[in-house]
């Protein structure tokens, strides 16, 4: 229970420079509003779009849940998109010169102009958004299970022949371990931009979800609500990012921490 | 040279080997028999290394045959020939025991089994109370001493150990030499051992194994089995000392500097 309470005031003391500073700047934004008598379609004070938030929550919470499921649709199919061709390119040489440089260079064309060729080639339903999220997520799910793969060396590698195992097992017990701390820097990524994705899908061609209320809020000067999806995305961007902690906290427990490292690099 | 006996574990027989072109290993002959431990000493980059990867199945000899536990197929020997490498090579994200455990988990022995087995074992090896530790929370000794014990779970007959205590200070290591005496005496198996250091290839060793590089081959043979009473005051006694002189005589013959 000491435990507890000290961690929750270690985390206190650790966000409290961020979460102050953010507070300043809403006060700022406030003051600076109502002073210069801002009109509020140009831009809304805060409380006017804490108000709306509130009065819209039903609105903004029915259009989040697509565009949340969309991310978790794109996202698990990245992950087997991701999983896949990473074992392919560290398993196969063949493979790592055919598929890599073509992964690579795929992410110097700017995802948002796809956007439109997919709304044509498959429609404005859920699934052109779902391939945005993939084409976003992938890439950095897939560079850092390739990078993570690597890293095992080849004693090892070794260790296990000799202990007879199989090339499954290394795999599954050796380079799958291996490389976890590596993915889940992947995955950090991934998550943030799963929602970025999402938002850009929807903005080309939608009838759904948070990009779709922002894109149509816009013109009719409904600027607080446009405000307050970006509050909800915000908001869904930062749960999907603790929950990747999260999941990696749990993953990653039995792993020595940096800490923990350095404690063993000064007694050997 | 050595002469093969007929009940030899283990038996490496004109065994070459190149490496991009060059020679790293020419004809060479050994034999261990059961019971028996024997020590390869010769200066860095002589191939002792490679040897024991081709014994071990890593690697298959371009010329030559290597039988182990009457196993002549390198992949074969993978999983029956127990190696120790120079690294502990400990996984970090596994406890000791499930480390100690890996050989007999990639058999698909049942964990019961191979906890018990753990336990039982890690008495003598001076780690049963570090059992539930992760491999950072213990000490150099230690940690050679859970790879050694990883290593010997395996119950192969043939034990190859590469340079074991090479990473550890003086004092550990003496300890530690002086205990694997403690922990193989009387055993059945047939032990290889890797080493550079002169001394513990003496008090280790029933025979020694004396290697020149460029091509690394085996250029004498010097039995060093020494009377119970002169292990006890070992780096002092009379005979060891003699042992040594002519060991490192041997040695600085060919010219290499160890």
């Amino acid at each position: 229970m000491i435990n507890y309470l000290g961690g929750m005031w270690q985390a206190a003391k650790n966000w409290s420079p961020a979460i102050l500073t953010a507070l300043a700047l809403i006060l700022i934004w406030e003051f600076v509003v109502w002073f210069l008598d801002i009109q509020r379609w140009l831009l809304p004070p805060p409380t006017i779009i804490f108000q709306e938030l509130i009065d819209s929550i039903g609105l903004l919470s029915r259009h989040a849940g697509i565009t949340l499921l969309e991310i978790i649709m794109g996202f698990a199919v990245s992950l087997m998109i991701g999983v896949a061709l990473a074992s392919g390119i560290v398993w196969s040489r063949t493979m790592e010169r055919s598929i890599y440089p073509i992964i690579i260079a795929s992410q110097t064309i700017p995802i948002f102009t796809l956007a439109p060729l997919l709304i044509i080639w498959v429609g404005t339903d859920i699934f052109s958004k779902v391939i945005v999220v993939v084409l976003f997520t992938f890439f950095p799910l897939v560079v850092s299970l390739v990078t993570g793969l690597r890293s095992v060396d080849s004693e090892s590698v070794d260790m296990f022949r000799t202990l007879g195992a199989t090339n499954a097992q290394i795999f599954r017990k050796l380079m799958i371990p291996t490389a976890l701390p590596n993915f889940f820097a992947g995955m950090k990524v991934a998550a943030v931009v799963s929602v970025i994705g999402a938002v850009i899908g929807e903005w080309v061609g939608a009838s759904a979800g948070l990009g779709w209320l922002m894109k149509l809020s816009g013109p009719q000067f409904q600027t607080a609500r446009v405000f307050a999806a970006i509050v909800v995305l915000s908001v869904v961007a930062i749960t999907l990012f603790s929950l990747v902690v999260a999941i990696e906290k749990w993953s990653l427990r039995k792993y020595p921490s940096i800490l923990n490292q350095a404690k063993n690099l000064g007694e050997s | 040279m050595s002469t093969v006996h007929k009940d030899a574990l283990l038996t490496v027989s004109g065994v070459g080997f190149d490496y991009e072109g060059i020679p790293v290993l020419d004809n060479v002959d050994l034999s261990v028999n059961r019971g028996e431990f024997v020590a390869l000493v010769g200066p860095s980059g002589c191939g002792k290394s490679t040897l024991l990867n081709l014994i071990s199945g890593l690697l298959s000899p371009g010329k030559g045959t290597i039988s182990a536990n009457g196993i002549s197929d390198s992949s074969g020997r993978l999983g029956n020939v127990s190696y120790m490498q120079q690294r502990d090579l400990l996984l970090p994200w596994r406890t000791i025991a499930e480390n100690c455990q890996l050989g007999m988990e990639l058999r698909s022995i049942s964990a019961d089994v191979s906890k018990a087995r753990v336990q039982e074992l890690a008495k003598s090896f001076g780690l049963f109370d570090v059992l539930n530790h992760m491999p950072w929370q213990l000490s150099g000794g230690m940690r050679q001493r859970a790879a050694l014990m990883r290593t010997i779970l395996l119950e192969n007959d043939v034990l190859l150990l590469d340079e074991p205590f090479g990473a550890l200070d003086a004092i550990t290591r003496t300890a530690l030499q002086k205990w694997l005496l403690s922990v193989l005496v009387r055993n059945d198996k047939a032990v290889l051992l890797v080493t550079h250091d002169v001394e513990e290839a003496i008090l280790l060793a029933d025979r020694v194994m004396i290697m020149a590089s460029e091509p690394g081959r085996i250029i004498a043979e010097v039995d060093v089995r020494l009377s119970e009473s002169s292990i006890e005051s070992s780096f002092t006694s009379p005979a060891f000392v003699e042992l040594r002189k002519g060991i490192l005589a041997l040695l600085e013959r060919q010219e290499v500097s160890l």
